[in-house]
């Protein structure tokens, strides 16, 4: 599943003298073009005007259910709740055998054992780590906490990337450690931990921040970018995300490869939900409308759509204990 | 999981059309009713579909001459009346149009070609908009910097085009009623039926007749219009070609006159513009109401160090542009207002193939019915093509390439228009820089098209003279007062 090995696309080979020092590698990300941000934001806004009603709709909430990344990220998390959640993603709909299982159940790392008893290797199980959220942690605990959520049997990894270092434009010491935690993704097998790199663009605030993270993370081989982790508001928003599909854009252009996006945090409607999927399908356009390339990281998204899910399918709406809370 | 991906296709989600009431023929709007015109009657379509929407009566001189009288008669206490009353009236009207929003913008799209999503969230809110600034300027006209107590001037004549029907027609009515005149207003004879409507809610409103008289008809109903001794003042949004005629006719009387007419406007893109917004903007310039809008971006000069790379860009946005049904809320281009129109652009675009510019359009099936006409871009466009210098009035971009800012303004200036332009840069002062020079009525910075009742609109050279909109619109509506 993970696309090309990013060291062995010649496309990329040709960004070797990029990431060579924290100079050039400066040069290179402050020389992207900048994006103007009232110009984004309304170019976002009017992708929400779209008006997806009947079969288009039906299709676009199917896909969605399977875009979900379902997460849980408290400190009160326990075993017999992620293993609850675990069986939601599985059966999002007990009462109806062809609603489609969720992309993946989003965990902390210590938990990943439980939820893969329940899903095995019918749903993917992604854990978050390098000290997540805050990704103040020295490399080798970032390293050991990869590792050890890799083998315990995660499909996915989703790291922070450091901020701090960011900010303080030590961009070569982030394309490091991405590398470096994409390494300790690697099983005995040789295959990769599947990579996505959280930017936490509520704390990067500016979308030229956000443009220069994306082609940071993409050249150093992650395989997703994704916004936030939750815990910072603003999270996901229609703006950041569009900022990131045009970076994945203009990157498989440039390199070939292809890399997916996640946004996460506040999508909670199916009409949210909508307007991402109609933003991915004009911008990127619909070789990333899939699992593979587009994710929701979300956790009462999953309900909302059912309910839609439902009152398409029956023509009326049922109220929310006719859905689990898991 | 599935791994193929799927295509997104949007279901048709076309307005409902319940909403609008459509008459079978309609009158002409002469003090505060519905009269029947004298001249020949005809046919209002719809250019998306080419059927007869009603039957439109036409003014004769004689109608004309009464709606000139029924004015004249309303500006005696309409002028004389405290601003503040005036001013409940226009915020009577905004409300009015507000809560009929929905009827006037599905009836816009219906009458003239445009996509509900532009005449919903773009023409009918500035409609309102102008109304209710203007409200506010009508018991503060002394604050305008025209003197302690400027006047209105009289009955005003307004004509105005089919690009935009009910938002030409807030430009010219808001102000003139505001300032306390009182107006003949003609819509084109393509696009009748908004104004039409925006009669009844002048009645709704309770306006006392005669302040607005609403007449129908062609080219000659204006042009008696116009040539009335009794107008006062004539506004004229339209071509150049009709606005030097109305120039021609009223020189040497008393009627005070702004015209605004056609433009040929640079959309200029430095090296160092936010990429993807500019593509944005070029398409919002230029594929904005297919293009029917006289301060279109029609060219775009761009610096060509990154032409090629913006191009392709353009053209992949371009190729996610839907066309087609008007009425659907996801139509980004509608039809082309008129067959005349649809002539016309065709013909320009002949010569640009002619001249050996290189002719690019947008893939896609049109409708076979209505007047249709892809989004389109001709590249290798020098100074002197025809489609650099004439204005076509369609959805055609003519791309030029530039080397240095002084290039850029030069070429930009070199047009006998001066009505809008844009400038995309990241660079705060090459923005000051270029607007400084540039000889444009407008000039954008970093978007296109963007308007508000607050800001004066006008143009330079063949584009026109006097302003609407802002304080400086109030100008073209009063005399200073001593």
């Amino acid at each position: 599943m993970p696309p090309t090995v990013p060291t062995e696309t010649p496309g990329l080979a040709a960004y070797a003298d990029v990431t060579a020092s924290n100079t050039t590698l400066r040069r290179f990300l402050h020389g992207l073009p900048g994006v103007d941000q009232v110009g984004a934001e309304a170019r976002a806004a009017s992708l929400g005007t779209r008006s997806i009603k009947t079969t288009a709709k039906a299709h676009a909430i199917e896909l969605a259910i399977t875009m979900v990344d379902l997460t849980t990220l408290e400190g009160q998390d326990t075993p017999g709740k992620v293993r609850a959640l675990a069986s939601k993603a599985l059966r999002p709909d007990p009462s109806d055998p062809t609603c489609p299982s969720v992309a993946a159940v989003c965990v902390y790392g210590d938990l990943v054992g439980e939820v893969k008893q329940i899903v095995g290797d019918r749903v993917n199980v992604a854990a978050v780590a390098t000290a997540f959220p805050s990704g103040r942690a020295s490399l080798e605990v970032k390293l050991a906490d990869t590792r050890d959520a890799v083998a315990a049997g995660a499909d996915e990894i989703d790291m922070v990337i450091d901020r701090g270092a960011f900010l303080a434009g030590h961009y070569l010491q982030v394309f490091d450690e991405i590398v470096a935690v994409k390494e300790a993704c690697r099983r005995a097998d040789g295959s990769h931990a599947h990579l996505k790199v959280i930017f936490e663009t509520g704390e990067l605030q500016t979308y030229d921040n956000v443009r220069r993270a994306s082609w940071l993370a993409m050249l150093a081989g992650t395989d997703f970018i994704k916004t936030s982790t939750g815990k910072v508001q603003p999270a996901a928003t229609l703006p950041v995300t569009l900022v990131m599909l045009e970076a994945v854009r203009d990157f498989r252009e440039a390199t070939g490869v292809q890399i997916g996006v996640k946004p996460a945090g506040g999508i909670r409607t199916s009409k949210d939900a909508i307007k991402y999927l109609v933003m991915v399908n004009e911008v990127t356009g619909p070789d990333w409308l899939t699992p593979d390339w587009f994710r929701f990281g979300a956790s009462t998204l999953l309900n909302d759509l059912l309910m839609q899910r439902t009152k398409l399918a029956t023509g009326r709406y049922s109220g929310p204990d006719y859905f689990t809370l898991d | 999981m599935p791994t193929q991906s799927t295509t997104f296709d949007y279901a048709p989600a076309p307005e409902s059309r319940a909403l609008v009431d459509i008459k079978a023929s309609y009158g002409l709007f002469i003090d505060g009713e519905f009269v029947d015109g004298h001249g020949d009657a005809f046919k209002s379509i719809n250019p998306a579909t080419e059927e007869t929407l009603a039957e439109i009566s036409e003014a004769d001189d004689a109608d004309v001459d009464r709606a000139v009288k029924a004015a004249r008669r309303a500006f005696r206490s309409w002028s004389r009346m405290p601003g503040s009353e005036r001013a409940k009236y226009l915020y009577r009207i905004a409300r009015i149009v507000q809560e009929r929003s929905r009827e006037l913008a599905i009836l816009e799209s219906i009458d003239n070609g445009k996509p509900i999503k532009e005449s919903r969230d773009v023409d009918v809110p500035i409609v309102a908009a102008h109304f209710f600034y203007h409200a506010g300027w009508a018991d503060k006209l002394e604050y305008a910097g025209l003197g302690a107590n400027p006047q209105p001037l009289g009955v005003a004549a307004q004509v105005i085009p089919w690009n935009f029907p009910l938002l030409m027609l807030a430009w010219k009515i808001a102000p003139a009623l505001a300032c306390g005149n009182t107006v003949v207003l003609k819509p084109a004879e393509t696009t009748p039926l908004t104004a039409l409507l925006f009669a009844e809610i002048c009645q709704q409103a309770d306006l006392p007749p005669g302040v607005v008289n609403i007449i129908t008809g062609a080219g000659g109903t204006g042009q008696a219009l116009i040539a009335h001794p009794d107008v006062d003042k004539v506004a004229f949004t339209g071509s150049t070609e009709v606005g030097k005629a109305i120039a021609r006719s009223i020189a040497g009387t008393d009627k005070k006159a702004t015209l605004e007419l056609g433009g040929k406007a640079a959309n200029i893109v430095f090296d160092d513009a936010p990429i993807d917004q500019a593509v944005e903007g070029i398409v919002d310039g230029i594929f904005f109401n297919q293009g029917h809008v006289c301060c279109a971006g029609s060219r775009l000069l761009v610096q060509e160090s990154i032409a090629d790379d913006l191009l392709d860009r353009l053209k992949r946005r371009m190729s996610t542009l839907r066309i087609g049904d008007p009425l659907d809320k996801n139509t980004d281009v509608g039809a082309i207002n008129s067959g005349e129109q649809l002539k016309r652009i065709r013909e320009l675009s002949e010569v640009g193939d002619a001249e050996g510019a290189e002719r690019w359009e947008v893939a896609c099936d049109l409708p076979t019915k209505g007047f249709w006409f892809p989004p389109t871009i001709f590249t290798g466009v020098s100074q002197a093509h025809r489609i650099a210098r004439e204005e076509i009035f369609g959805p055609v971009l003519s791309v030029l390439t530039f080397r240095t800012p002084a290039e850029a303004v030069e070429k930009a200036n070199n047009t006998p228009y001066g009505l809008s332009a844009g400038v995309w840069t990241d660079k705060g002062s090459r923005i000051l820089f270029m607007a400084d020079r540039l000889r444009a009525g407008v000039v954008w910075a970093n978007t296109f098209n963007k308007f508000d009742p607050t800001s004066p609109f006008g143009g330079y050279k063949e584009s026109g003279y006097g302003r609407e909109g802002g304080r400086q619109g109030l100008a073209s509506y009063l005399k200073a007062g001593a």
